[in-house]
């Protein structure tokens, strides 16, 4: 239907300059493309005004950045909460020296802004926890260039909590590009369709550990000496309340004593600079290495918000590695998804005809008998809330108590003198009126929606989720 | 984007049962704490080992007590820390004895030397793991990983001293010019 001939590039795009090499793949339809997809100025429209989210703006963010912008991305966020350091201006390109101390969310975002003509950048300078629901809700497509393994199971399981079943909006694609060395990797997660970042956890090797043993009394390198300061002459000696990773005072203390165990021990090369990188767990970033793994991250993107071509998740795979350690070794794999995964499993069920002012006890009777479930030694949990569990044995006494809990907020009126003993908080109805009818609350104060995490002893090793709705 | 939806659809139509969660959902149980459900709903304690939780609601964060009845340390009480961060299983507990003992894999802060607990953990391994390591620690103390160098040294060259020096220090008492804590039932 549409050619290449038909097309004439938007006054924007001309003006923005871009190679009319991109607008060709927006247009034309290669032999990879999806026969049903319509590409052409519509598309090339719909592209401009995704809002798309860039996590991270160190040394894969500054490389995403410039990729998205210079792919066409007309609207893009980045979020990060770390300053710019001295150390960080080998690699994240968009920093300069007099911007050492500053936000590298804003730098990085005016940086790409100023050199991309029409391309929006928004930085916020937050850490991706403060920000509401609704935030996240507002993009389309999520790219990850993160150093944290906590960071990115965070977010992993907020945009699968935001997926609602109902609405197309809701389904927020996140690609997520790591690199440790010369070693990488790019994937791309697909709310309940592909595996997540919770089903791919043993992907990441864990961090190598020095037995504590060695640091205590056989340190043989530098990094003991700074490890066994950071673990165990910090904790005995508390120099301050809380260790500030960024505070170059507690970096200082730390290197201190780790010079005095160097010394003691007959070990050099211990500088400043390493005990921040132990400390820190700074793993050694290759520059090349992020610009191959945001590259990929960067045409994933592309290729999701226009369907030029098929993307990582689309079909056989969702992963794919890089290893640069022994010659070149990529591989792309199609990680499958775990039934049981805890974030991302599908079988979460809802319960409905659930009556709120059923105790524990009647639920979890009901619990026993429903098609559903049929879970007759169900030990439950809410979110922060321990609502039964028959195990281990000290909880199980602890909790015993909530059996004859109303499962919802429990409001009864009771008369005046009748309301004492039980767990209920008394309150007065009305405090102007002393005497008068109490108000005392009997429930567990659960609402309609929460999710509950049952384990059951007849089913050992697996654990059910389901969502709680009232009658 | 709307491939990707219909690749949604298409997938629940191929699973017709999964009648999964529509409409609000609130507050989602954080995997760390399924988890954790998980392992303690599978704990194997035995007789000689307890769990307490300081406020039940949290269950990342609990003591667990040892009294072994058996081996150099028998009839003392031993309780450990156990705090479990948000990015558990991926983060090994971080476990910690309470009181000032005299044992060659364990420092005169609490701080324990076991391998699972550090280099050796992985995601799969679960509570009860680490709770039949803290017993065993008790059972084989050992003098290869040293936390306590004075103790590990006892133990390996003069093993009736270390016995000796075990009770006086679980008693109360002062071994190589420190006091410990009384840990006898
Ligand atoms: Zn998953």
């Amino acid at each position: 239907m549409t050619s290449h001939s038909q097309y004439r590039p938007t006054s924007q795009a001309r003006t923005t300059g871009f190679p009319k090499y991109l607008d060709n793949v927006r247009t034309k339809k290669g032999p990879f493309t999806d026969p049903a997809v319509e590409l052409g100025p519509p598309a090339i429209e719909q592209m401009e005004k995704m809002k798309i989210l860039v996590i991270g703006a160190g040394g894969l963010g500054c490389e995403l950045l410039k990729n998205l912008a210079l792919s066409g991305f007309k609207d893009i966020h980045v979020i990060d909460m770390d300053t710019i350091d001295i150390s960080n201006l080998n690699r994240q390109f968009l920093f300069r020296k007099s911007d050492v101390g500053k936000s590298k969310a804003e730098v990085a975002a005016r940086f790409v802004e100023k050199r991309v003509r029409g391309v929006k950048i928004t930085p916020h300078n937050s850490r991706i926890q403060d920000f509401p629901d609704d935030f996240y809700r507002s993009f389309q497509i999520v790219v990850s260039g993160l150093d944290s393994i906590e960071a990115r199971r965070w977010i992993n399981a907020k945009l699968i909590d935001l997926l609602d079943e109902d609405n197309p909006q809701s389904l927020i694609p996140l690609i997520d590009g790591g690199t440790e060395g010369f070693k990488g990797q790019s994937r791309v997660i697909l709310p309940t369709i592909t595996s997540c970042i919770e089903c791919q956890l043993d992907m990441h090797a864990p961090r190598a550990a020095v037995p504590l043993c060695t640091l205590a009394s056989i340190p043989r390198q530098p990094e003991h000496c700074i490890e066994w300061a950071h673990i165990i002459a910090w904790e005995r000696e508390k120099p301050y309340p809380n260790l500030d990773k960024d505070d170059p005072n507690h970096i200082t203390w730390l290197y201190q004593r780790a010079l005095e165990r160097g010394q003691e021990f007959g070990i050099g090369g211990i500088t400043y600079q390493l005990t921040q990188g132990v400390v820190k767990n700074i793993i050694p970033a290759i520059a090349s290495t992020n610009a191959i793994i945001a590259a990929s991250c960067c045409n994933e993107a592309l290729k999701i918000a226009t369907n030029t071509a098929s993307f990582l998740g689309a079909g056989e795979a969702n992963y794919m590695m890089y290893s640069g350690n022994d010659s070149i070794y990529t591989y792309t794999f199609l990680h499958e998804q775990k039934p049981d995964c805890p974030v991302c499993g599908q079988q979460t069920k809802e319960l409905t005809d659930v009556d709120a002012n059923w105790t524990l006890r009647e639920f979890l009777e009901w619990l026993g008998v429903h098609p559903a479930a049929q879970l007759k030694n169900a030990s439950v949990r809410a979110e922060g809330k321990t609502l039964y569990m028959r195990a281990p044995k000290m909880l199980e006494e602890q909790t015993r108590g909530n059996l004859d809990l109303m499962l919802g907020h429990g409001l009864a009126v009771l008369s005046n003198g009748s309301a004492g003993g039980g767990d209920g908080k008394k309150v007065d109805a009305d405090g102007d009126h002393d005497g008068a009818a109490a108000v005392r609350i009997a429930g567990l104060g659960l609402e309609s929606g929460t999710e509950i995490a049952v384990t059951d002893e007849a089913f050992p090793g697996q654990q059910f989720q389901f969502i709680l709705r009232f009658k | 984007m709307l491939k990707i939806w219909s690749m949604k659809k298409q997938q629940q139509a191929e699973n017709a049962e999964g009648a999964a969660a529509s409409g609000g959902k609130k507050k989602k149980v954080t995997a760390a704490q399924l988890r954790v459900q998980k392992d303690l709903s599978e704990l194997s304690l035995g007789s000689t080992m307890k769990v307490d939780f300081p406020d039940p609601n949290d269950i990342l964060n609990f003591t667990l007590s040892i009294e072994p009845d058996e081996g150099m340390y028998r009839d003392g009480r031993f309780t450990f820390t156990f705090a479990i961060n948000q990015n558990f299983p991926h983060d090994p507990p971080k476990v910690q004895c309470q009181q000032k003992i005299y044992h060659p894999n364990i420092d005169l802060e609490g701080k324990v030397c076991l391998n699972i607990l550090r280099e050796d953990w992985k995601p799969v391994l679960n509570l009860n793991a680490v709770i039949v390591g803290l017993q065993f620690l008790f059972l084989e103390p050992n003098a290869s990983d040293p936390l306590n160098k004075e103790a590990a040294d006892d133990l390996r060259n003069h093993k009736e001293a270390f016995r000796q020096n075990v009770r006086t220090a679980m008693a109360g008492g002062m071994v190589h010019g420190q006091s410990f804590d009384r840990v006898l039932k």
